[in-house]
């Protein structure tokens, strides 16, 4: 209803008359250090403070509460009277009790010397009517490994999937990230801030982050009486649709809040410069809710969300063979391109993702303990084309529920010394259902994990600070599976896992594999000021990653890659050592952060081709899981410059070098270089008016491993040897994006921003080595945005 | 400890929650629905006389092991042959014939029939779909002089049947995907 009145509002509402003075000033913290994206609210309006920790408010004169609030600091609140325009600056205090909040983000003793980069709620909101992966992409070193363009999985430093942490509202995402076109079950528009670490940092939420950790948190809702919200609304005309999205948060001073939060998206057909990419519609309904109670030594938070989401795939990508998979790359369009539709039909994916979690607190011994239960259900439903009575069956349906403990200890005794220790257990039970008709390819398991921490930081002066964490994690999988008994021999399987088999079932064996795990992760970090404005990290760390369920368990075809994927019981854990560091220089005007990086891998997991098996469609490659070892090495560039009082430059650079060191070939799916360069004129004056443009330049990978393999291909009824062309990355692109908004206050008590942008300004024809869609389609051409936003 | 009241609340709602479906398999196998596993090739001389069987078999569906063709007998020269087309999958229980499915949605589907090295040439018979356009369940082979070489049946599912030469057999232009694709040695004497 509010929004309906702040339309109202916004059509016939007059300018408010008063007279504006500006506020300004700079947040630093009780250590000396500058606050960036520190929260400034007063009466209706709010900023973040900038880089250099400066802030500036347009108020009207009068007398105001105005507040800063930093996540891990206490809300510092001041009341002024305004004449003219003045400064105030805030000094925070480190808040004990709002740790939860620095828990929430990851690990608050250990990320204080592991550089991440955060993206607030204004760079959020840019994305709202997309995903996480899009949005994560904002960051330097962090690209997307895609579907189609709906369903995109972040990639960070070249690695992804299981190898990739997504915390959300500190509950360990378990959403069967294991399969390369499953995305993560989650709606950005329910986050206040998405952390990217790059590296196993956060030991809290497990030691197998080889990749990195995203951290999604909730916005935080202060302790005041307050009401305030936020909807938006998106459209598009790539796709026809757009989306809305509402949230509500409300505060009281006794401590209790809570908030509402709903999305809702319909997307048609998208469309590359010259054709339809039929069947790539997308529908999302999702909400969450949550409330809570902040005491002054204890308190509790409740949160439930819900994902539902129905995806087409690209329906030329569904192919029956090689001889389909040659056609499809020789003729250069899809060989399925239909009438326009927002209809989705099969191939699709229907995923649904529930999240509940209840977290207590309360200090304890100069300290504070947590413990927080979470239970998630995911349902995923994957349509294939299928036949006659079939047709509308889903042909693979699992079902995920994951039941986690946490329970952890914070020391802060000390000033320069602190401590954090926890422990943890979950149970994990998949069910593969068998109403599908098709075999399924992840069996049904159950899993226990039970984990135990503890790190700590100490500050060897005011300039350095040091840091190390250990972890062990115990985990044991048992799982019930069928196999092919001519797919246990080709194995080899018979030799070494006879005792697994529990049964005979004619052409199959039913077997009961077992697997138990011991993982010992840790890392130590060091933060160190050079200078006033230069930060110098160091950070290593150790990994270890458990077989995941497609890497032990696959055994069948691949539609929209046309291959035979295998996985293997034999494979063991996988152990990475990460060696990071990063020079950060941030003055008033200038940000530059350079971040090299290598990452060893002993018995890395990976896809690997192993010839051919032929059917009653014909031949397929077989591609099976294997392990090596493996090195990354690459470096990340983030360039910020206000250059002029109006004009910013943004620059990200990335380049990621991936080598299998046992064949010495480049490791496959690697991104190849990009480089990101934008400039935005921002006039504050005119409505906050902002325009940018923004270059997207992605080179030409040209290391990746030769995969070519010659299969046989009927040309005029003779099988004829013809070589698959399948290994050779698309040719470098680059894009042009443009964006323009400007925010009103003509409302009172509601700030209105208007956004157009145009995305691929130019309508380039591009194709992109990190999409799977890529052997089919081109990647989607000019789309006009238009996005409507209220905060109130 | 007023706001703990909330905590059993919140548990019992979880563990509701909790319950799931019980699909599981825990019983048998899943027994592949939707794979054809055997192809049959019946060709009978229209003059009379005996049938020539052609058989793709493979039990194992996309499992490892590769299809098992045999030929029951050459072809003879100039003969007109009546071909019929069998799909089976053999691994359901009981075996199911999949031809009537197919034959069902005609629109969705046309068999493609290709002769190497001038062993003969297919052309169709009915049924045809609702639009007129062949299914190729069945056909006819004319053979002329004696030749050795290959006969490969392929079928597409939502091929173009509008699209140039489709409806006369030529797969150039059909797009779809491939549903069966076997070969078969073939000697005309």
């Amino acid at each position: 209803m509010r929004i309906f009145l702040a339309l109202a509002f916004l059509f016939f509402g007059s300018k408010s008359a008063f007279a504006q003075f500006t506020v300004s000033g700079k947040v630093t913290s009780d250590k000396g250090e500058i606050l960036v994206g520190c929260h400034i609210h007063a009466a209706n309006v709010y900023v973040n403070s900038g880089k250099d920790g400066s802030f500036s408010l347009q108020l009207p004169g009068g007398k105001h509460v105005i507040s800063a609030s930093f996540i891990g600091y206490k809300t510092s609140q001041r009341t002024i009277s305004v004449t003219s325009d003045q400064t105030v600056d805030f000094l925070l205090e480190t808040d004990v009790a709002s740790l939860q909040e620095v828990v929430v983000s990851g690990n608050a003793t250990s990320l204080t010397t592991q550089p991440r980069q955060t993206l607030k709620v204004n760079a959020i909101e840019k994305y709202s009517n997309a995903s996480l992966g899009d949005l994560v992409k904002e960051i330097s070193g962090v690209s997307s490994l895609k579907t189609g363009n709906a369903i995109v999985k972040p990639v960070i430093n070249g690695l992804h999937s299981n190898r990739v942490l997504v915390i959300n509202n500190n509950v360990r995402l378990e959403d069967q990230q294991w399969g390369l076109e499953h995305a993560p079950n989650l709606d950005v528009n329910a986050a206040g801030s998405v952390a990217v670490v790059k590296g196993a940092a956060g030991l809290q939420f497990g030691g197998d982050a080889i990749g990195g950790v995203i951290v999604v948190d909730p916005p935080k809702i202060p302790v005041k009486d307050t009401i305030y919200g936020r909807a938006i609304l998106n459209g598009a005309t790539n796709g026809q649709g757009g989306s809305a999205s509402s949230s509500v948060f409300k505060g009281y001073k006794n401590g209790w809040n809570w908030k509402l939060q709903g999305t809702f998206k319909y997307m048609g057909d998208l469309e590359t410069p010259d054709y339809v990419l039929s069947n790539t519609g997308i529908r999302e309904k999702n909400f969450s809710v949550g409330f809570g109670h902040k005491g002054e030594h204890s308190g509790f938070d409740a949160f439930y969300s819900y994902y539902n989401a129905e995806i087409g795939i690209l329906r030329a990508s569904h192919i029956g063979n090689i001889t389909d998979l040659v056609n499809a790359i020789n003729n250069g369009q899809p060989a399925i391109i239909d009438d326009y539709t927002h209809n989705i039909a099969s191939p699709k994916q229907a995923v649904q993702h529930h999240l509940a979690k209840l977290n207590y607190y309360r200090d304890w011994h100069s300290g504070r303990f947590d413990v927080q239960y979470s239970y998630q259900f995911n349902n995923r439903l994957e349509y294939d084309v299928r036949r006659g009575d079939n047709r509308d069956r889903a042909a693979l349906d699992l079902d995920l529920a994951t039941h986690a403990l946490l329970a952890d200890f914070t020391s802060d005794k000390t000033k320069d010394f602190r401590f954090k220790t926890g422990i943890g257990a979950s149970y994990q039970n998949n069910i593969a259902s068998i109403a599908t008709g098709v075999r399924p390819l992840i069996p049904d398991y159950d899993k226990i994990d039970l984990g135990a921490y503890a790190t700590s930081a100490y500050d060897v002066s005011a300039t350095w600070r040091l840091e190390a964490g250990l972890r062990y994690d115990y985990s044991r999988v048992d799982a019930t599976k069928f196999y092919l008994k001519s797919r246990w021999e080709e194995r080899g399987y018979d030799e070494s896992f006879a005792h697994f088999i529990t049964g005979d079932f004619g052409t199959q064996w039913k077997t009961n594999p077992v697997f138990t795990y011991h993982n010992v992760s840790a890392s130590v970090g060091s933060k160190f000021q050079i200078a006033e404005h230069l930060n110098w990290y160091v950070n290593a760390s150790l990994a270890r990653r458990n077989p995941n369920p497609a890497e032990l368990f696959s055994d069948g075809l691949h539609h929209a890659t046309g291959q035979i994927e295998l996985g293997d019981l034999r494979l063991k854990q996988e152990t990475a050592v990460k060696v990071a560091t990063t020079f950060s220089y941030a003055s008033g005007k200038l940000a530059v952060e350079v971040n090299p990086y290598a990452n060893s891998i002993r018995d890395f997991m990976f896809l690997q081709p192993k010839g051919l098996e032929y059917t009653t469609r014909g031949a397929f490659p077989v591609w099976e899981y294997r392990q090596t070892d493996a090195r990354l090495t690459g470096v990340d560039v983030t360039v910020d410059w206000d250059f002029h009082k109006n004009f910013n430059y943004h620059a990200t650079f990335a380049y990621v070098h991936g080598k299998d060191m046992e064949s010495g070939r480049p490791l496959i799916d690697m991104p190849p270089a990009n480089w990101n360069n934008g400039v935005s004129f921002l006039k504050k004056e005119w409505y906050g008016f902002e325009v940018g443009l923004r270059s997207e330049w992605a080179f030409f990978q040209n290391r990746y491993p030769d995969n070519d393999f010659y299969a046989d291909v009927i040309v005029d009824g003779n099988p004829v040897n013809t070589l698959v062309r399948i290994s050779r990355p698309p040719k470098a692109y680059n894009l042009l994006h443009f964006s323009c908004q400007i925010t009103l206050d003509s409302i009172p008590g509601v700030k209105t921003t208007l956004a157009f942008g145009i995305h691929n300004l130019l309508d380039t024809a591009y194709r992109d080595y990190l999409n799977r869609m890529r052997f089919y389609a081109d990647d989607i051409g000019r789309n006009f945005t238009l996005q409507l936003k209220f905060n109130f | 400890m007023k706001k703990l009241r909330f905590l059993p609340l919140g548990m019992i709602a979880m563990l509701l929650a909790s319950c799931s479906s019980d699909d599981n398999n825990n019983g048998g196998p899943v027994n592949e629905e939707e794979v054809i596993t055997t192809v049959t090739v019946q060709l009978t001389p229209q003059a009379g006389g005996t049938s020539v069987t052609l058989t793709s078999r493979d039990l194992d569906g996309d499992g490892p092991t590769a299809p098992v063709i045999t030929v029951s007998d050459n072809l003879t020269t100039n003969t007109v042959y009546n071909g019929t087309v069998t799909l089976l999958n053999e691994i359901a229980n009981p075996i199911e014939n999949i031809t009537p499915e197919v034959i069902e949605e005609a629109l969705d589907h046309q068999f493609f029939f290709s002769g190497s090295n001038g062993i003969g040439t297919a052309a169709y018979s009915a049924p045809f779909d609702s639009n007129n356009n062949p299914i190729g369940v069945n056909f006819t082979f004319t053979t002329t002089n004696a030749a050795n070489g290959n006969l490969t049946v392929i079928l597409r599912h939502e091929p173009n049947k509008t699209a140039q030469g489709v409806s006369n057999g030529d797969i150039a232009n059909a797009g779809g995907e491939t549903d069966v694709q076997v070969t078969f040695p073939v000697v005309v004497e």
